[in-house]
C-alpha cells in the first residue's frame, strides 16, 4: 500500500462486562505493514481488546476506524468487514466438519464467491507455504494442535486480509509447536503482512514486532519501539512485568 | 480394522443371513403344508391351532397387513424428514442472535418469529397427536370446507408434530457445536446464514442423528394413531383383520412382528449412517499429484478420496 494512512485507528475504547470494566480508554494506531504486539499479564484485557476490533464483542464506548470509517455504526456491514481483517485464535476454531482443504476453501468460496479451481489453487499455495501442503484431506481432529494452527493461519491468509489479528496463537501449545507457528509468523511479517499479535512470547514481540503495547487492568501503561519497552521502559510498571525477561 | 477382525465381522454377518434365511424357509415351508391342509381338509377357523390361524390371518390378511406396513413407514419416513426441515428451520431462526445495535424492525421482526415458533412448539409438544388428527383432519373440513384425504391429513400432522419436537432437539443441537465454530466462520466474514448452513447445521446434524433415529422409530409406531382419521396403516389393517374373524391374539402377534423389524431394522440402518457420517478414521498425506493444481494442472484428480487403512 503506497499511502501510509492509518489501517485502524482505535479511539478510546471501553469495553464493560456488567459492573465489571475490563477496558478503559484505550487507544492505539496501526498503519500498513505494522506488527503491532499486545503484551501483558492474563486478564489485562488484551484479547478482549483484539476481540473488539474484530466486533467479536461489542465495546461500550469509544471508536474504532478501519480506513478511517467507524465500524461501530448503525448499517455497518459487519461480515464484509470481517472478511478483510483475518483473526487467528488461541483455541485454533477450525471448522471441525471439513478437510484442511476445506476450511481454507470455504470463505474464498462463500464470502469472497471465487471459481473452485482458484480457491483451491489459493488454498493450497497457503497451506504449502505454512507447512502443511501434504495434509490437506486430513481432518482437523486428526492433526497436532500447531499444525491446526497453522492451517487457522493459512485460512486466514487465504481471504487476502488486510490486517490479521491473533488471539495468544500459541499459548495453547507445546513448546516445539510454538516454535513452528512462529516461525510461519515471522515469515509473514517480513513479507509486510500487518499484524496484531496478543502474545506472551516476548522474544517474538522483540525481535519481529515494530511497535509494542503493554497492557495493564485495562489500559495502556505503556506503548512504542520493541527497543524502548525491552531495553528501557519509561513505566516503572513495564519494568516490573518484563523484569524476568529483560534481566 | 485389521484382517482377522474384518474376516471375523464377515463370518459373523453370512452365518447370521444363513440363520435368517433359514428361519424364513422354514416358515415359508410350513405355510405352503398349512395353507394345502386347510384348503384339503376343510378346517373350520374354530379348530384351527395357534399357528395356523396366523397362517390363514396370513393369507387372507397378510397383504393389505403387508400395504399398511407400507404405509406406517412411509408415514414415519415422510413425517420425519419434513420434521426434520420444519425442525432445522425453526432451529436456525431461534438462533440468530440480536443485539442492541441491529436496527428496531429487524428485532421486532425476530421477536415475533421467536413468539410464533415458540408457540407453536408448546401446542404440538404439548398436546396429544391422536387429539390433533381429529383437531385439524375436522377442522379444515369445517372451517376451509377443505376435503383433506386421510394420507395426506395424516402426512401433514404427523410432519407438523415431529417438527415440534424437532425444533427443540435442533437447538439443542446448534447450542452444543463448539462456539468457537462460530466465532471462526464469523471471522472469515460468513454471515449467520452461512455460518449455520455450511459450519454449524452439518455439525449439528451429527450430534442429533441419535435424536432424529429416535424420532423415525417412534414415528414407525405411533403413526398408528392416525387410525382414527381412517388412515390405513399397519394398526388399521390389523383392526380390519381382527375384526373379520375376532380372531384379536393371533393377529396382533403377527402386527407386533412386523412393528418390530421394521423399529429394529431401522435403528441398526441407522447406526450404520451415522458411522457414515463420522467418516474414515484414516486420512492420506497428499502425494504431488493432488498438490498438482499449485503448477497449472488443473486436470489433476478432483475428488480428494480417503480411504480406511490404505
Amino acid at each position: 500500500m503506497a499511502d501510509n494512512s492509518p489501517v485502524l485507528e482505535v479511539k478510546g475504547l471501553s469495553k464493560s462486562f456488567g459492573d465489571h470494566e475490563v477496558l478503559k480508554d484505550i487507544s492505539f494506531t496501526v498503519r500498513p505493514g505494522d506488527v503491532t504486539c499486545m503484551i501483558g499479564a492474563s486478564g489485562s484485557g488484551k484479547s478482549t481488546c483484539l476481540r473488539c476490533v474484530n466486533l467479536l464483542e461489542t465495546p461500550t464506548g469509544g471508536d474504532i476506524l478501519f480506513h478511517g470509517e467507524s465500524i461501530l455504526k448503525r448499517g455497518f456491514k459487519t461480515a464484509a468487514y470481517r472478511a478483510k481483517v483475518g483473526m487467528v485464535f488461541q483455541q485454533f476454531n477450525l471448522f471441525e466438519n471439513m478437510t484442511v482443504l476445506g476450511n481454507c476453501v470455504s470463505g474464498m468460496r462463500h464470502v469472497l464467491k471465487l471459481d473452485a479451481a482458484t480457491a483451491r489453487k489459493t488454498a493450497v499455495d497457503n497451506l504449502i507455504k505454512v507447512g502443511m501442503g501434504e495434509f490437506i484431506n486430513a481432518k482437523p481432529r486428526q492433526i497436532s494442535g500447531g499444525q491446526k494452527q497453522r492451517v487457522a493461519i493459512a485460512r486466514a491468509l487465504c481471504m487476502s486480509p488486510q490486517v490479521l489479528l491473533f488471539d495468544e496463537p500459541t499459548s495453547a501449545l507445546d513448546p516445539q509447536m510454538v516454535g513452528e507457528v512462529l516461525d510461519v509468523m515471522k515469515q509473514l511479517a517480513s513479507e509486510g503482512l500487518t499484524m496484531v499479535i496478543v502474545t506472551h512470547e516476548m522474544a517474538f514481540a522483540r525481535d519481529v514486532s515494530n511497535h509494542v503495547i503493554y497492557m495493564a487492568d485495562g489500559v495502556i501503561c505503556e506503548e512504542g519501539p520493541p527497543e524502548q519497552i525491552f531495553k528501557n521502559p519509561q513505566n516503572p510498571r513495564t519494568a516490573e512485568f518484563l523484569e524476568r525477561f529483560i534481566r | 480394522m485389521t484382517k482377522r477382525e474384518k474376516t471375523l465381522k464377515f463370518v459373523k454377518y453370512v452365518v447370521l443371513s444363513f440363520l435368517a434365511a433359514a428361519a424364513a424357509g422354514l416358515f415359508v415351508a410350513y405355510f405352503i403344508e398349512t395353507t394345502g391342509r386347510i384348503e384339503s381338509e376343510g378346517l373350520k377357523i374354530s379348530s384351527m391351532s395357534f399357528m395356523q390361524i396366523i397362517v390363514f390371518i396370513l393369507q387372507k390378511y397378510g397383504l393389505s397387513m403387508l400395504r399398511g406396513a407400507g404405509i406406517s413407514l412411509y408415514l414415519a419416513f415422510v413425517g420425519t424428514a419434513g420434521g426434520c426441515v420444519i425442525g432445522f428451520i425453526c432451529g436456525i431462526l431461534t438462533t440468530i442472535p440480536s443485539s442492541k445495535r441491529d436496527n428496531p424492525v429487524k428485532r421486532a421482526v425476530l421477536y415475533v418469529v421467536r413468539l410464533v415458533i415458540n408457540i407453536y412448539v408448546e401446542v404440538f409438544r404439548g398436546t396429544p397427536m391422536m387429539v390433533q388428527a381429529m383437531f385439524i383432519y375436522y377442522g379444515v373440513k369445517l372451517l376451509w370446507g377443505l376435503n383433506l384425504e386421510n394420507l395426506t391429513a395424516g402426512l401433514v400432522i404427523i410432519t407438523v408434530n415431529t417438527g415440534a419436537y424437532m425444533a427443540e432437539s435442533v437447538r439443542g443441537g446448534i447450542i452444543s457445536v463448539d462456539p468457537g465454530q462460530t466465532e471462526g466462520a464469523q471471522s472469515i466474514g460468513m454471515t449467520h446464514f452461512q455460518t449455520m448452513l455450511y459450519v454449524i447445521i452439518p455439525q449439528a446434524l451429527r450430534n442429533i442423528m441419535p435424536q432424529i433415529g429416535n424420532n423415525l422409530i417412534i414415528n414407525v409406531k405411533d403413526s398408528c394413531v392416525l387410525s382414527v382419521i381412517s388412515v390405513v396403516e399397519l394398526f388399521f389393517a390389523s383392526k380390519g383383520a381382527a375384526g373379520a374373524y375376532y380372531r384379536n391374539f393371533e393377529v396382533y402377534t403377527v402386527t407386533m412382528v412386523m412393528y418390530l423389524i421394521m423399529t429394529v431394522s431401522l435403528s441398526r440402518l441407522l447406526r450404520f449412517v451415522e458411522r457414515k457420517m463420522d467418516g474414515p478414521k484414516n486420512y492420506r498425506l497428499a502425494a504431488g499429484d493432488q498438490l498438482a493444481p499449485t503448477s497449472g494442472m488443473l486436470s489433476a484428480p478432483k475428488r480428494e478420496d480417503v480411504r480406511d487403512g490404505r
